[in-house]
């Protein structure tokens, strides 16, 4: 634990100034301002859209808090080595299998599930076992199985379940050869803590 | 629903680490606070796009151009505005349900639903954020690519 709490903002050093800080908002304005264009132009759409936007911002103001919490917490209380164990590059079948079953724990939409992916990352967990957790977290949800059965049925909810299982894992190790994990932590701008 | 579990957890979770060692605790905020305020800007105009969308493309629109007379064309329509669309489950599965019992083929459905969960085309930019651009668009890409696979052998499992 000696090394890894001082860097894990997740800031890429150069955007603590204000300014940049301003600067990350521009998208919202960019938003805001179709918003006006649609009212203006196409009432109707933009009545249905906004009421959407509504709906959708409570769901997500309603959920990132808490998985932000959780976040935190996670960070401070799991040490990096038992992620890199594992679930860490070489952690094999056994690191895919753990991502998948903390994917499948009910905790909300994908979005909120890439800082916690980006969490394990930072821990130093493997690509390939990120995409395991991403899948399974978006398609095999326990309550969300348990909606499908209801609506479409059980022959079809248990297809799916095993296609999405093989699929995924598929998907894990096709992603282990694409994309290295310094592609990953660089890219996404962040900085690797030094020892 | 998934919220109430997810604060129940996370009230759990935090009463243990404060009764453990309060200074983390303090911490563990410190640290989830500023990635929550790190994120925000993106969350927002994700959620913008998604009223946006969500406005333009209602469950008849969808239902129309997913109906009964599906062929190939409709699995990769299915499979594309579930990558684009952002629709809670409560709503989606009813909503499949429904073009099932119509006479839907499986697989679009199967198609629609699985890249509704594993494609995001519009939280795209939150991912690329958090896991960098390139392993972003490999695993949508990938994503899209086993939707259709999987929708297909779900087509040939339950003929």
């Amino acid at each position: 634990m000696k090394t890894t709490r001082a860097d894990h903002t997740r800031n890429g050093s150069p955007s603590r100034k204000p300014g940049a800080n301003i600067r990350a908002y521009r998208p919202v304005a960019i938003m805001l301002l179709i918003y006006v264009v649609l009212w203006i132009w196409w009432p109707s759409l933009a009545s249905k859209s906004t009421k959407a936007f509504g709906l959708s911002l409570k769901e997500v103001m309603l959920i990132m808090p808490g998985i932000s919490v959780l976040m935190g917490l996670f960070e401070v209380w799991v040490p990096r080595s038992m992620v890199e164990a594992h679930m860490g590059k070489d952690s094999g079948l056994k690191g895919f299998l753990i991502a998948f079953v903390f994917g499948t724990a009910p905790t909300g939409p994908l979005y909120a599930a890439f800082p916690v992916a980006r969490g394990l990352v930072d821990k130093g967990a493997g690509v390939g076992t990120i995409t395991v957790f991403l899948g399974a977290w978006g398609a095999a949800k326990i309550p969300q199985l348990m909606l499908e059965a209801r609506f479409m049925g059980m022959p079809f909810t248990i297809a799916r379940f095993v296609l999405t299982v093989v699929g995924v894992g598929l998907m894990g190790l096709i992603v282990d050869y694409v994309v290295k994990p310094e592609e990953m932590l660089t890219l996404a701008g962040a900085t690797r803590q030094e020892p | 629903m998934v919220t109430g579990l997810i604060y129940g957890i996370v009230i759990i979770s935090l009463g243990l680490s404060v009764v453990k060692d309060p200074s983390k605790s303090k911490k563990a905020l410190l640290i989830g606070s500023r990635a929550f305020m790190k994120m925000l800007p993106a969350l927002l105009a994700v959620t913008g796009l998604m009223g946006i969308i969500s406005g333009a493309l209602s469950p008849e629109t969808i239902s129309r151009y997913l109906g009964p007379e599906s062929g190939y064309l409709a699995v990769v329509l299915a499979a594309i505005v579930g990558a684009i669309t952002l629709i809670p489950h409560v709503v989606a599965l009813p909503l499949a349900g429904s073009l099932y019992q119509a006479g839907a083929a499986p697989t679009a459905i199967a198609a629609f639903i699985t890249t509704l969960n594993m494609v995001g085309i519009v939280t795209a930019p939150l991912e690329m954020e958090q896991l960098g651009k390139k392993y972003t668009v490999v695993r949508n890409v990938l994503s899209f690519v086993f939707a259709l696979i999987i929708a297909f052998g779900i087509g040939v499992m339950l003929r």
